[in-house]
């Protein structure tokens, strides 16, 4: 059903019993042209794109838990794309243009609020290395500018500029496109989209191993929910990927960590853009629901655990009640964990792989949802011709191998 | 917050006095044999494994020196820690 005010004038009549259901809960079939591993926001994406850009109908995607329950629904919300290759801005580029439409697109509201991203600098290295960043950016026609402290105040009130505190501000990076979209909403958007183009979205169903023909090309999956052939499978696997290529017998260059995240007691609208320091390992924003949504540095070891050390919330929070001294009694409500899967250069991988019908989408690290877009769309094209887009080429496995990296290690929001 | 058997101050302290420093048991390949494929393979492919993980952590704010641990990825959980040199101990046995 499209969503209208016709339809909801109608709906309403009807008492709202009569929606029906956003996508379809399948039993899944014996065999399927493509499997896509991952029912998270870049899998979806990569299903609705092979679908919608592709002809593609015969598609699946396993979920080993319920859609949008590891780093899509953990994970911050924050979008941006003031990375500082060309590559990076290729790929987050083209995904923050594909959020400016992305509910027209999906007829589903995603909620993208380009309220504002700031990135605080707290030393004169900070500063150079934004203005670097800044430049980059322009260049390759993304907007960001550079903010002094009483820049950065007039348009968020809550800093506190003083210059006595232990990590002063003095100055800040803002891209006035970036901001935050609904995570869940972005999940049910893209699955309910490639649910309506044919796409078979099977839940509750974990891929328990791979299997190969004879010439060592994909044959098929075994899942809880029994076997599945397929000549093609891309694993969307966030904090998982490792396990699963294992199961092909594919090393990968991750290592996957817990990411932590907070949110506040719901309040009144006061915080009006996002905050970011990468120096201070905090970042801030305010959902629609009133809550602040904390975001913390990376644990130090690697870990499934989907938690993470509470010394490590307690850092951020100490960083987060000195940049803004108003919120120090405001009340935590939830605090949790994901697992990202970083890779050496902190850029994604987006590849065929050395197994014929194997395709990887992960690496996404701290940063994935920004991407979410972008990565479903070149991905698609990856796994539907075999061949990458010529936005993904850049992040090839190959690159370990070569040493092309893309090193945007000191580029993310947080540290790492 | 883990706490951590040092196995050379012999003492359980907790974890902000160490250093995570990664994946343990990597060999550096020979410099005059290595192909890129060994490089590659030394610098950036990694085990990852959800299970047990054998790792390497220095114990910063102590005796400043390097060990190895052996940790469960699932729980957290520690089920041995080692010197440096050492090989890793059997998982059944601990």
């Amino acid at each position: 059903m499209r969503y209208s005010f016709l339809n909801l004038a109608v709906q309403a009549l009807a008492g709202h019993k009569r929606w029906p259901e956003q996508w379809r809960s399948p039993e899944p079939k014996k065999e399927y042209d493509t499997v896509i591993v991952g029912a998270g926001g870049h899998g979806l994406a990569t299903a609705y794109y092979m679908a919608k850009e592709h002809g593609m109908r015969n598609i699946a995607v396993l979920e080993k838990g319920w859609l949008g329950g590891g780093n899509t629904g953990r994970n911050t919300t924050i979008i941006r794309s003031n990375y500082l290759w060309e590559p990076s801005e290729g790929i987050y580029g083209l995904a923050h243009r594909l959020w400016e439409s992305l509910s027209q697109e999906l007829n589903y509201n995603v909620m993208f609020s380009p309220r504002g991203v700031m990135l605080i600098a707290h030393s004169h290295h900070d500063e150079q290395v934004f203005k670097r960043h800044i430049h980059a950016n322009r260049l390759a026609g993304i907007p960001n500018e550079w903010l002094t402290p009483e820049k950065a105040k007039q348009i968020c009130p809550l800093l506190n500029t003083d210059r006595s505190i232990r990590y002063p501000i003095v100055g800040a990076a803002y891209q006035r496109r970036g901001g935050t979209a609904r995570h869940d909403a972005v999940a049910w958007g893209y699955a309910r989209g490639a649910s309506d183009r044919g796409v078979d979205i099977i839940e509750n169903c974990e891929v328990k191993s791979i299997s190969r023909d004879a010439s060592g090309t994909v044959a098929g999956v075994e899942t809880t929910r029994g076997a599945i052939a397929t000549k093609k499978i891309g694993v969307v696997a966030a904090g998982h990927t490792s396990v699963i290529m294992a199961m092909a017998g594919v090393r990968m260059p991750l290592e996957s960590f817990p990411l932590q995240a907070l949110v506040s007691e719901p309040l009144k609208p006061f915080m009006p853009c996002v905050v970011m320091s990468n120096t201070i390992h905090a970042y801030m924003s305010q959902s629609d629901k009133g809550e602040l949504v904390i975001g913390a540095g990376m644990d130090a070891y690697t870990s499934y655990s989907q938690m993470g050390g509470l010394h490590i919330a307690t850092q951020t929070l100490e960083a987060i009640c000195e940049m803004f001294p108003i919120v120090s009694r405001i009340r935590m409500m939830r605090n949790w964990g994901g697992i990202v899967d970083t890779t050496p250069d902190r850029s994604p991988i987006i590849s065929k792989t050395p197994v014929p019908g194997l395709f990887v989408n992960c690496g996404w690290g701290t940063g994935g949802f920004k991407a979410t877009p972008g990565s479903g769309f070149v991905f698609a094209h990856q796994v539907a011709t075999g061949e990458p887009h010529a936005i993904n080429a850049p992040f090839s496995l190959e690159r370990f191998r070569s040493g092309r990296l893309v090193n945007e290690a000191a580029a993310a929001a947080v540290a790492h | 917050m883990l706490l951590i058997h040092c196995p050379y101050c012999e003492m359980d302290r907790p974890e902000i006095e160490f250093r995570y420093a990664g994946e343990a048991h990597l060999v550096r390949p020979p410099a005059d044999k290595a192909s890129d494929e060994d490089w590659s393979e030394f610098l950036y492919f990694r085990a990852n494994p959800k299970g047990l993980h054998a790792e390497r952590w220095r114990h910063a704010s102590g005796c400043g020196r390097y060990f190895n641990c052996l940790r469960d990825t699932v729980t957290d959980k520690i089920a041995a820690t080692y010197k440096a040199g050492e090989k890793r101990p059997d998982a059944a046995a601990t």
